[in-house]
């Protein structure tokens, strides 16, 4: 079989002259007709990079350096700027990555796609707008005529990125592109995205390159892997083999860490000396019927949907209970009220015994002590001003713990439980990569030795093979100083390596709890099995 | 980046360089006394040993304005300070703290920017008496409003990032929180925003020492120079045109250096 797309020794650098930084270096490849490669990578590897040199879009201070694209018997490094913009859109289709952003927010649903069928096939505004409607209805928009009339803030995350999968393959282009196409949807979203997007590739025989961080999901869709790191190519081959025979060291690494491709609970790598008994049996944490509503006050309070209604559960010490849901399914909210950090409209908090759920001032600070957060966002939650050495003695200086010269050999000390370099000190948070910063971040949460952490999303911004790193370390931490975790993520796979009773939220209710195991072994509640059938990987 | 490629910004700093040694030490820049006459003759236009002539005193003007500098920047430094001061404080209070206090401060602010600043500060100079001090409080009040502006919006910005919340989940009392994470980082657009004002003021200063209410003669102020110039100006317009280019000089560099400041490069 002829390849349709052919890559030989791409080279891209970023900047030009002496300060070239080369991102890509010496890519060779192949996409036959009708086949869905995956290239999968983490960031920086230079897997997005490959896909918009491809078509040439690459932002102003990249290079290419040599190289050969051919697509159909056509070099597109070399093709004049007017044939590109006939091939793009028309013979290659492209879904873009955000699709909150890649939509026109002045134009209407129909009217976008039917752009691309005026420009490209000649179509009259007549049937172009006809044709819109079909091409919504066949990327499983309901009701296509309606929603082809509304905008792009109409439409929720997973409706837009449908609509962009239905202008790629308007013109019916024998390559799309799909650049980290679900990466900002929710998993059971993910799942009917790439469903679609399958079926669609299968229909028309289109070629798919689809680009992703995740190895999960390039192993649920791909008929074969491109794996690159820094910029080269470490293993091709048919997805089957890469995964269950990864000849590369980095790819193996990158199996290990996927959390869909794992089904066990992380056990501690250290040899624990003294572990922590907890001393009583009695949960460490206790809420019922925690309730929030937001926004409205009033009487239009009580007709607005709470963001957590009457929430019921407790914490055993020493555990990890993790609160599992897609986004706005009040987990976070939840969170933030148990760690005082936002006020509940009703319910109780119980901490050690002791009614937490309206402590304030000065109370409540020295409560601090013994319950601390770790925030979604490492690139948020730490003083882009501070030091690291100044970040984590922060919350010991806050409570007058020690001399200048104790509160140093804390920092110290800490670092090394977070497994980080001591010179790291010094830096400043933009110094560091998102890993460093999750760890800075605990480690300052660990400062003052609380007994309960309350982690909102901690690995979610991360690589995957980070994210494992983050999570091994939370649950050596967990056993060596007997920690109590709250644990939130949308992401059932991380919450799988980490969880020892597993919460179910959904529109601000908890619809079942219960042992880690319990829950996927024999879930009970269809929503919860719709979300561990969601989990990318498990059609291996 | 180079800034020996950008010739408007190396020649505003040379400008500000020697701005400021006449303002620390003008003996080293002036070859005269700015307040004896130097008996060589009256109205005397440039000339290699008086560089920008001499008055109708016959005073040297070049050492006139190298000993003004010192009082014309003392005043408008004072008053951009002042007003940096007083500004950053009604802002960081009430973007920090918001609601009752926030608004009433903010509609007083209001009232403060809508009247225009040399009106202001004419008020100021007519009920405290005229004098550089007075020049400088009556700017500096002018220029406190649009400070507090400022600083309430980097403030509004600051407060909801996510590592303010999380100084307070680690213990960190209010105050701490204000001063150790708030403050450091809204001050940024309100230090590039005094530089910019520190021009504006300038010619302020200058503008109303030149309607006569800053420092009384024979004092070197660089309004009043040009202001006395104007008896003149037919005859010998040196007198002032040549101050007047020194503080467009000095304002036009202090804008291009505020501009660096401020990351616009």
């Amino acid at each position: 079989m002829t390849a349709l797309l052919r890559v030989s020794d791409l080279r891209v650098d970023y900047g030009s002259g002496r300060r070239a930084n080369p991102a890509i270096r010496g890519v060779d490849f192949e996409v036959a007709p009708g086949e869905i490669v995956a290239v999968v990578g983490e960031s920086g590897s230079g897997k997005s990079t490959i896909s918009h040199a491809l078509v040439r879009l690459l932002p102003d201070i990249a290079r290419i350096r040599g190289g050969k694209v051919e697509f159909d018997g056509v070099d597109l490094l070399r093709a004049p700027v007017s044939a590109m913009r006939r091939i793009r859109g028309g013979r290659i289709g492209f879904v873009p990555q955000d699709p909150s952003h890649s939509l026109n927010p002045l134009m209407r649903i129909g009217e976008q796609i039917a752009e691309t069928l005026r420009r490209h096939r000649g179509l009259s505004r007549a049937d172009a707008a006809a044709r819109a409607v079909e091409i919504l209805a066949e990327v499983g928009v309901p009701e296509p005529e309606r929603r082809a009339t509304q905008y792009p803030h109409e439409l929720s995350g997973g409706l837009r990125q449908r609509v962009l999968i239905g202008i790629a393959w308007a013109c019916e282009p024998a390559l799309v592109i799909a650049d980290e196409p679900t990466s900002a949807l929710d998993a059971t979203v993910q799942r009917h995205v790439l469903d679609r997007m399958q079926s669609l590739a299968a229909e028309h025989n289109t070629a798919v390159l689809l680009v992703t961080h995740d190895l999960a999901v390039a192993a649920d869709r791909a008929n074969r892997i491109i794996v690159v790191e820094k910029g080269v190519i470490v293993e091709a081959g048919i997805a089957a083999d890469v995964l269950s025979a990864p000849t590369h060291a980095y790819t193996r690494r990158l199996v290990a860490a996927a959390p869909g491709l794992n089904a066990t609970r992380l056990k501690p790598t250290i040899a624990v000396v003294d572990q922590h008994i907890p001393d009583s049996t009695e949960p460490l944490v206790t809420v019922s019927g925690l309730t929030k509503t937001y926004g409205a006050t009033g009487r239009a309070k009580a007709a607005a949907a709470p963001a957590v209604a009457g929430a019921d559960f407790s914490i055993a010490r020493g555990s990890t209970f993790s609160l599992v849901g897609e986004s706005g399914s009040g987990k976070s909210t939840t969170a933030r009220m148990v760690a005082r950090i936002i006020p509940s409209d009703s319910g109780t908090i119980t901490f050690d015994g002791q009614d937490i759920t309206r402590v304030g001032g000065e109370a409540l600070r020295q409560l601090r002590r013994r319950i601390q957060v770790v925030y979604q966002n490492p690139f948020g939650s730490l003083d882009p001003r501070m030091t690291v050495e100044k970040i984590i003695a922060e919350p010991l200086r806050a409570f007058g713990i020690g001399t200048r010269r104790e509160q140093a050999a804390t920092v110290r000390e800490l670092l090394g439980q977070v497994r980080l370099a001591a010179d790291l000190r010094t830096r400043r948070p933009a110094e560091l990569s998102g890993g460093q910063r999750q760890r800075v971040a605990i480690a300052r949460a660990l400062a003052l030795r609380p007994e309960f952490v309350v982690l909102d999303e901690p690995v979610s911004a991360l690589d995957v093979s980070v994210q494992e790193q983050v999570l091994q370390l939370l649950v050596d931490l967990q056993a060596e100083f007997g920690l109590t975790y709250l644990f939130i993520s949308h992401d059932l796979g991380v919450i799988r390596q980490i969880s020892d009773r597993i919460a179910v939220m959904k529109d601000g209710h908890i619809l079942e709890q219960a042992d880690a195991r319990h829950i996927f072994d024999d879930a009970e509640h269809p929503y919860t099995k719709e979300l561990i059938a969601a989990i990318p990987g498990a059609r291996r | 980046m180079s800034i020996l490629r950008k010739p408007g910004l190396l020649l505003s700093f040379l400008m500000l360089a020697v701005t400021l040694l006449a303002m620390i030490a003008p003996q080293l820049l002036a070859p005269y006394d700015p307040y004896a006459s130097v008996g060589a003759g009256r109205l005397l236009p440039p000339s290699p040993e008086h560089l920008f002539g001499t008055d109708h005193l016959a005073r040297d003007v070049f050492s006139r304005v190298v000993y003004g500098a010192g009082l014309s920047l003392t005043a408008a430094g004072l008053a951009v300070i002042g007003g940096v001061i007083v500004g950053s404080v009604i802002g960081l209070v009430c973007g920090y703290l918001g609601g009752a206090i926030d608004f009433v401060a903010m509609r007083f602010v209001d009232v403060l920017i809508a009247i225009p600043g040399i009106l202001l500060a004419l008020i100021v100079v007519a009920t405290l008496g005229f004098g550089p001090l007075s020049i400088a409080i009556g700017v500096g009040l002018g220029t406190a409003g649009s400070f507090a502006r400022v600083m309430r919006s980097a403030v509004l910005r600051v407060r909801s990032e996510e590592y303010v919340e999380a100084a307070r989940t680690i213990g960190v009392r209010g105050s701490g929180v204000l001063f150790r994470h708030v403050l450091p980082n809204a001050a940024r657009p309100v230090v590039s925003m005094a530089a910019l004002e520190l021009a504006v003021a300038i010619l302020s200063v200058s503008a109303l020492s030149f309607l006569g209410f800053g420092a009384q003669p024979p004092a070197p102020e660089w309004g009043a120079l040009v202001s006395a110039g104007r008896d003149f100006v037919a005859i010998a317009p040196w007198l002032s045109i040549l101050p007047g280019v020194v503080i467009l000089a000095v304002v036009l560099s202090v804008n291009r250096v505020s501009r660096f400041i401020g990351g616009d490069r």
